[in-house]
């Protein structure tokens, strides 16, 4: 679903369907009621490679400790201008 | 007879009784989004239905509103076509009927859009982008059973068959009316001929044309349902919540 204001969609739910056709029907239905969007995709659940929580350590923590990684490790040196 | 009064009061009356027909089907329906979607339409009709019978009262000056108009009224006193009032029978004849009735109810509002009278203007323009939706779907369902297994092609094809006499009275004149419902019926055929072709099923030949709604004579199920409608109101007048 992409909000009025939104840029990207975002995943807001999943649903029963016989085919793509109906399922943008019942997304429209059960998931725009209250003017949520503008845009709808819809994916069969099929479709979807996800990462297993099994394998959450091996993927995630090894992120948890490279603080350099984000902009606000650095120091910006006295007299760098436009930066 | 006053024409608008009569029509908005008409219209507000199928609106009505097909948003508390299809309501029926809350909690009821093959499956959980269909629920939803049959519950959105109900809603949908029954916006339009609050809207029509809100002016009609207006026009009719007699200090009747929304409220005195669809619960202190008998079956004798409603205007609404017979189709919207026939049972819901199976899930083919509900959709057979929404089929008909967004069939007809499009072009209506379409007409009402551009109509001289300002309310009925701004009513048909809101209406009919919720009816085109509601013919969307009743056509979808009307194609997949109808060219589905041999089982939903006998339910839907009878679906249409028993329907389809109530569809003649839709488009007798309306003396007086800012639209005349006899010019609707080519764009009627024209969105159900190929549905019902794309979805194998054969279109009725015409013939028995029962009618009388908008006289105020009504099928037996008219009366049972407004029991339904009404008892609440009845007991309790005013009460809101």
């Amino acid at each position: 679903m992409r909000a009025r204001r939104g840029l990207a969609h975002t995943h807001v739910g999943s649903l029963h369907a016989p085919d793509a056709e109906l399922a943008l029907r019942n997304a429209r239905d059960l998931y725009t009621r209250r003017q949520e969007g503008v845009s709808i995709w819809v994916v069969p659940a099929g479709a979807i490679t996800a990462s297993s929580p099994d394998e959450k350590d091996a993927f995630f923590d090894p992120a948890a400790d490279k603080v350099y990684r984000h902009p606000t490790f650095y120091e910006v040196p006295d007299g760098v201008a436009h930066l | 007879m006053n024409g608008p009064f009569d029509l908005a009061l008409a219209l507000g009356d199928d609106a009505l009784i097909a948003a508390q027909r299809l309501a029926e089907w809350t909690t009821r329906a093959p499956e959980m989004e269909e629920d939803v979607a049959l519950a959105n339409i109900a809603l949908d009709q029954l916006g339009a239905a609050r809207l029509l019978l809100t002016y009609a009262g207006e026009l009719e000056g007699a200090g009747r509103d929304e409220d005195a108009l669809a619960y202190l009224r008998d079956d004798r006193e409603f205007r609404n076509c017979l189709l919207v009032e026939l049972p819901n029978g199976d899930f083919a004849v509900t959709m057979a009927k929404l089929l008909f009735l967004s069939a007809y109810q499009l072009p209506l509002y379409t007409a009402l859009a551009g109509c001289a009278d300002e309310r009925l203007a701004a009513i048909g323009a809101k209406a009919r982008k919720e009816s085109a939706y509601h013919l969307d779907h009743a056509s979808l369902w009307a194609r997949r059973l109808g060219d589905g297994t041999a089982e939903s092609h006998r339910r839907m094809q009878a679906a249409v068959d028993q329907v389809w006499p109530y569809v003649h009275e839709l488009f007798a004149p309306f003396p007086g009316a800012p639209v005349d419902p006899t010019t609707l019926r080519a764009a009627f055929d024209a969105t159900v001929d190929p549905v019902l072709a794309e979805a194998t099923l054969a279109r009725p030949a015409d013939g028995w044309a029962p009618a009388g709604g908008r006289d105020g004579r009504h099928t037996e199920h008219l009366s049972y349902l407004l029991a339904e409608m009404q008892v609440l109101h009845r007991a309790h007048p005013g009460a809101i919540w």
